[in-house]
């Protein structure tokens, strides 16, 4: 429940009032609440809880902490993991009032 | 997967954990707080490139599990009541409750259905304005925004046939509890990532101050958590106790704002029963006095229940890091993911199912024979 999977912003849209997103998971796309993230903008990878975007990806921390685990060994070929996570969005949501 | 499968790096693990093989030269005792860091430790084997000295508690960051057993017969009984929809995130269907569990309700003619977002059940309350729709709202901080949401956005459109059932859980009040355990063994914290992705982790810094106790807000990949790890080594090591952030790409010292806003509004602090543990003081979320009418205990007579805790269950003493799975008798026997006699063996967080899922029982096995 509290996993969640990083996903890049596609498509913002106004639905009801409501900022929503089209999320891509490494090639699944979902519809996700921004309510909770009004600053995020197309491109920004974004951590999603039960349908909600809640935090973005600061990318040049990722990067950063990247580079600091280079600095201890070799970046071998990526794992090509997926996540396992069922996911699956919301309808619509409104802004806090 | 980008900022994902980066951080599962093998090479790299092996380097980390070298890393803390070096530096560790006594005996430590580190709980990481959430189940998902649980199933992350076994599933990818980092209890195992530990050195002997480091010790993992599992701690009690599983929200299914912790959810109390009246909760749960609450739960069944408006679950079998007619007229009701009762849905629920999946993990909860199979928690044991005091005679039967959620499935069992379902296959006796309850309408109990699974969601992924609160949204939906909000979206079924809309579709059958005939039909009292009632959401089990469980979970830590994280799950928190999205319940909250859903009955902010219920009572915006006056939907009365929409309702929940809360029992949220706090890690902040958590951690202090442990910490003042007398048999307490913790002495260092991995921090839950994505609990501090929407609460930041203002908190936490009187917590490190009063317990003079390590707290590394800790992310969720391999080497997320051993780089976690490493650094509350080396703050043990050096006898330090502060708040280091070891996932800055996710996590803010603010948090979420917005979210922590609707959450003010929504919910009010309480004192939660914790399954296998007891009561702690204000460590939940009760709906507010102005969401009152949404509160699914006051919508439906659930007073007067009478649990009844499985004897041979030693859920408690899991979740609150005082024996290993298997040390428990009914471990791989009597309880598994088929056939559990406590949350810990049903949830995607629970210890019990992860030391069942990822090959602990085999070990276990092996020791039998």
């Amino acid at each position: 429940m509290c996993l969640a999977v990083p996903g890049r912003i596609v498509e913002i849209r106004e639905e009801h009032g409501t900022r929503m997103a089209r999320l891509d998971f490494g090639g699944i796309q979902k519809t996700v609440c921004l309510a909770y993230l009004p600053d995020a903008v197309i491109g920004d990878y974004a951590i999603v809880h039960v349908g909600f975007a809640i935090s973005r990806i600061n990318e040049e921390s990722a990067l950063e902490t990247l580079r600091h685990f280079r600095e201890l060994g070799i970046l071998e070929e990526e794992l090509g993991e997926v996540p396992d996570d069922a996911y699956r969005a919301p309808e619509a949501c409104p802004l806090p009032t | 997967m980008k900022y994902l499968t980066e951080f599962r790096d093998g090479a790299i693990a092996q380097r980390l954990a070298a890393e803390i093989r070096q530096i560790t030269t006594k005996p430590w005792a580190i709980m990481e707080v959430c189940g998902g860091q649980t199933h992350s430790i076994l599933r990818n084997g980092i209890d195992q490139l530990l050195p002997p000295e480091i010790e993992l508690i599992h701690g009690p960051g599983c929200p299914v599990c912790v959810t109390p057993l009246e909760m749960i017969d609450k739960a069944l009984a408006i679950a079998a009541l007619p007229d009701v929809i009762f849905c629920s995130f999946g993990d909860m269907l199979r928690v044991p409750g005091s005679d039967r569990d959620l499935f069992r309700v379902k296959s006796e003619g309850g309408d109990v259905r699974i969601v992924y977002s609160p949204l939906d059940a909000v979206a079924l309350a809309r579709q059958h304005p005939t039909r009292q729709v009632v959401f089990f709202g469980i979970g830590f901080e994280t799950t928190a925004p999205a319940n909250a949401m859903a009955v902010h956005m219920a009572k915006r459109e006056g939907l009365t046939n929409f309702s929940m059932l809360v029992s949220h859980v706090l890690v902040p009040p958590a951690i202090d509890a442990i910490m003042n355990a007398p048999a307490n063994r913790v002495q260092a914290f991995l921090a839950a990532g994505h609990v501090c992705s929407v609460m930041g982790f203002w908190q936490y810094p009187p917590l490190a101050t009063r317990h003079r106790v390590p707290i590394v807000i800790t992310g969720f990949e391999p080497l997320d958590v051993l780089d976690g790890i490493l650094r509350t080594v080396r703050q043990l090591e050096a006898g330090e106790h502060r708040v280091e952030n070891a996932y800055e790409r996710v996590v803010t010292f603010d948090g979420n704002l917005p979210a922590q806003q609707l959450l003010d509004e929504v919910f009010a602090e309480s004192d939660r029963a914790w399954r296998g543990i007891g009561v702690i003081p204000r460590s939940g979320w009760r709906l507010s006095d102005a969401y009152a009418d949404f509160d699914a205990e006051h919508r439906f007579d659930v007073r007067d229940i009478t649990t009844v805790e499985s004897a041979r269950c030693r859920a408690g003493e899991v979740l609150q890091g005082a024996i290993k799975p298997t040390d428990c008798a009914a471990f791989g026997a009597e309880c598994t993911p088929r056939t559990p006699l406590g949350a810990t063996m049903v949830s995607t967080e629970g210890a019990c199912a992860a030391y069942f899922n990822y090959g602990r029982v085999v070990q276990l096995e092996r020791v039998r024979v």
